[in-house]
């Protein structure tokens, strides 16, 4: 384990993180409050597509979001050698 | 044998049920409580560091689901519609922040408290005593509330008085938290788990598949009715809504800024809440902590997803029973929740009808939110056992919640004030004793507010995630990803921050500080979503201050540098 392995592991972690960050952002702030009014323009069966995401679609994304992360960093985890 | 049918089941009545379900629950919790009870302080505090992903998962799903959750919720979501999207996106939300940017850290560190945390990262006890101070005054805030549920669950089902029922559950959550200690705990709350999920479950699929059809209720509340063919459920309800004067149930009446402000600060809060993060000490490596972060979270979504199905039938069926019918033909549930108080009727035109509308005037009808879940069932005329049975997961929510609170009030006490601060060389069995007497007086205390609820009960809970959000989520996320962050920043952060919440909290829900109306808002923003601003401030200020002062030593870095690599977790120490 060298320090600049050690960086390089941490630099791709943050942009992981952020990655998955903005698509959070992004459900809840964005399809869930910021652009409502837009989305409930648009429906699926019974549901208003912007109140759908507030109530429902954010809660499934951000269950994705957190298994997306746990994949991701054990895969980082074994290309560093960092799995033991 | 139909009648053999009905005099065995249907003969036995709600009230025997309810003792028959809580009975086999309660006496669960204590087996498991005694077979898994702790014997070393490790034990006591982070369950001795080798609980499974799957296990720990569960237990924080237990934990986290409180009587709020459980009872309240829906309630709430089912008066404020659309609104009600704060919480849960709020209550989710912060997970992610937990799974990305805490939890695997936090494990890495391996110590046995979040003030433990910010007093060795920040390499001070000050530091250590001022998150020992928000972490009690949140988590105190918080139990109260679970007692209370409690008691309410008690005096409504088994219609003992209220305050009997608080020191029955006073006994149950003492016997095992103060036995069992995070080990005992762990385990109960998996059973926990079980029983307020299928609790919350069963009645939402029944009134799921009587209104819609469909036996899935986050499906079901976007589908049609089967009473009206080609009429969404949402649709009516946006009508029903509408038609008495209230604001469309999609769209909700709260400004854009606050809705967005709550739900920023819930998620934050969250994320920032002892005795959720304490949850991910118990397990073994690194990438445990990650992905029970992700199990929680889906156990929890469960729940959060069926919560608004149940919101938007209870609602519905709620309307439809009782407005413009006469008083006097009202069904059973409502006289018997008339008892408790929770329902309030006022035949203020004197026709005999109620009139439930929006406008103050004229609405002669008040219904507590939190009945809504507990009713449901029996509103929607679901058999007995059902209805005992939701009784039994909202005490499963309730004392789960309690037990993972307690243990961090007596982890404070023990470890973080008299073990770290006042008398270092205690002796592994004398801190085991001090963890459990403190347990024994928090559960006093906790007791005592479940008896005699102070008037800011409801009105503290949402200053316990704005005071987390405003002190340890800062700290915490600049302790890790900010090595230079050094201790006269996170201090000075920390305490500005947290004293801003309180005088705003103070202000606009006591009336101190010359008090003041939802005209006088700091930018529109209501006390519960002014966490976000509290903890705005706190970054700001805490990197001003670390500007000004001198860089933590070289040694701090390196633990920081160090907490990044996931190998070589170790188990979680003193």
């Amino acid at each position: 384990m060298t320090k600049s392995n050690a960086k390089s592991y941490w630099k791709e972690n943050i942009r992981y993180v952020l990655i998955l960050m903005f698509f959070w952002f992004l459900v809840s702030f964005g399809a869930g409050i910021l652009f409502k009014d837009f989305l409930n323009e648009f429906k699926i069966g019974g549901f208003k597509l912007g109140f759908w995401f507030a109530q429902q679609g954010s809660i499934y994304v951000f269950v994705i979001l957190i298994f997306i992360y746990v994949y991701l960093m054990n895969n980082l985890d074994k290309k560093y050698g960092y799995d033991v | 044998m139909a009648m053999m049918y009905s005099l065995l089941f249907e003969g036995i009545g709600v009230q025997n049920w309810t003792y028959i379900l809580v009975g086999i629950t309660f006496s669960v919790y204590i087996g498991i409580a005694i077979w898994s009870r702790a014997s070393s302080t490790k034990e006591f505090y982070v369950a001795g560091g080798g609980v499974s992903p799957l296990a720990n998962g569960m237990a924080t799903a237990a934990d986290w689901m409180s009587a709020a959750s459980f009872i309240s919720m829906a309630g709430i979501i089912s008066f404020a519609g659309y609104d009600g999207a704060v919480y849960l996106m709020g209550w989710t939300g912060g997970y992610v922040l937990l799974a990305l940017l805490l939890a695997p850290y936090l494990r890495k560190f391996g110590k046995f408290t979040v003030p433990d945390f910010i007093g060795d990262r920040y390499y001070s006890n000050t530091a250590r005593f001022v998150a020992v101070v928000c972490a009690l005054l949140v988590s105190f805030t918080y139990v109260a509330g679970q007692m209370r549920g409690v008691g309410l669950v008690f005096s409504r089902f088994l219609e003992v008085d209220i305050n009997t029922g608080v020191i029955i559950g006073m006994i149950i959550v003492l016997f095992y938290a103060v036995l069992g200690g995070m080990k005992g705990i762990t385990y109960t709350q998996v059973a926990q788990y079980c029983v307020l999920i299928f609790a919350f479950m069963v009645p939402a699929i029944f009134i799921s598949i009587q209104m819609t059809g469909n036996p899935i209720p986050q499906l079901g509340f976007g589908g049609e009715l089967v009473d009206e063919p080609g009429i969404y459920l949402l649709d009516k309800l946006d009508g029903l809504s509408t038609d008495l004067g209230f604001a469309e149930y999609t769209e909700g009446s709260k400004s854009l800024i606050d809705v967005f402000a709550i739900t920023f600060a819930l998620m934050v809060g969250t994320a920032g809440l002892p005795h959720v993060i304490v949850r991910f000490f118990t397990v073994k490596l690194v990438k445990d902590a990650r992905k029970s972060a992700g199990i929680a979270l889906l156990l929890i979504a469960v729940l959060y997803t069926t919560a608004p199905a149940v919101a938007v039938f209870a609602r519905t069926n709620m309307i439809e029973t009782v407005s413009n019918q006469p008083y006097n033909s009202v069904p059973d549930w409502f006289k018997k929740w008339e008892a408790t108080g929770l329902i309030e009727y006022f035949d203020k035109n004197n026709d005999g009808l109620i009139q439930y509308v929006a406008d103050e005037k004229n609405n002669e009808l008040i219904v507590d939110n939190d009945i809504m879940v507990l009713a449901n069932p029996e509103i929607a005329k679901l058999p007995d056992w059902v209805i005992a049975l939701v009784a039994a997961g909202a005490l499963a929510a309730a004392l789960s919640t309690a037990a993972g609170l307690l243990l961090v009030i007596s982890a404070s006490v023990s470890h973080d004030l008299i073990k770290k601060m006042i008398n270092p060389n205690i002796t592994e069995k004398g801190e085991l004793l001090a963890a459990r007497l403190s347990a024994i007086v928090a559960v006093c205390v906790a007791g005592y507010f479940g008896i005699n609820p102070p008037g800011f009960v409801a009105a503290t809970v949402a200053l316990a995630f704005g005071l987390a959000a405003a002190s340890f989520f800062p700290a915490i996320i600049l302790g890790i990803f900010y090595k230079k962050m050094n201790k006269e920043g996170a201090i000075t952060g920390m305490i500005i921050g947290v004293l801003l919440m309180l005088f705003y909290m103070t202000k606009f829900k006591f009336g101190w500080f010359g008090g003041g109306t939802k005209d006088d808002w700091w930018f529109g923003i209501s006390p519960e979503g002014f966490g976000s601003i509290a903890m705005i401030l706190n970054f700001i200020v805490s990197l001003s201050i670390m500007k000004l002062t001198k860089e933590p030593p070289k040694s701090v870095q390196e633990i920081v540098e160090n907490i990044r690599i996931p190998i070589n977790a170790g188990k979680a120490t003193h």
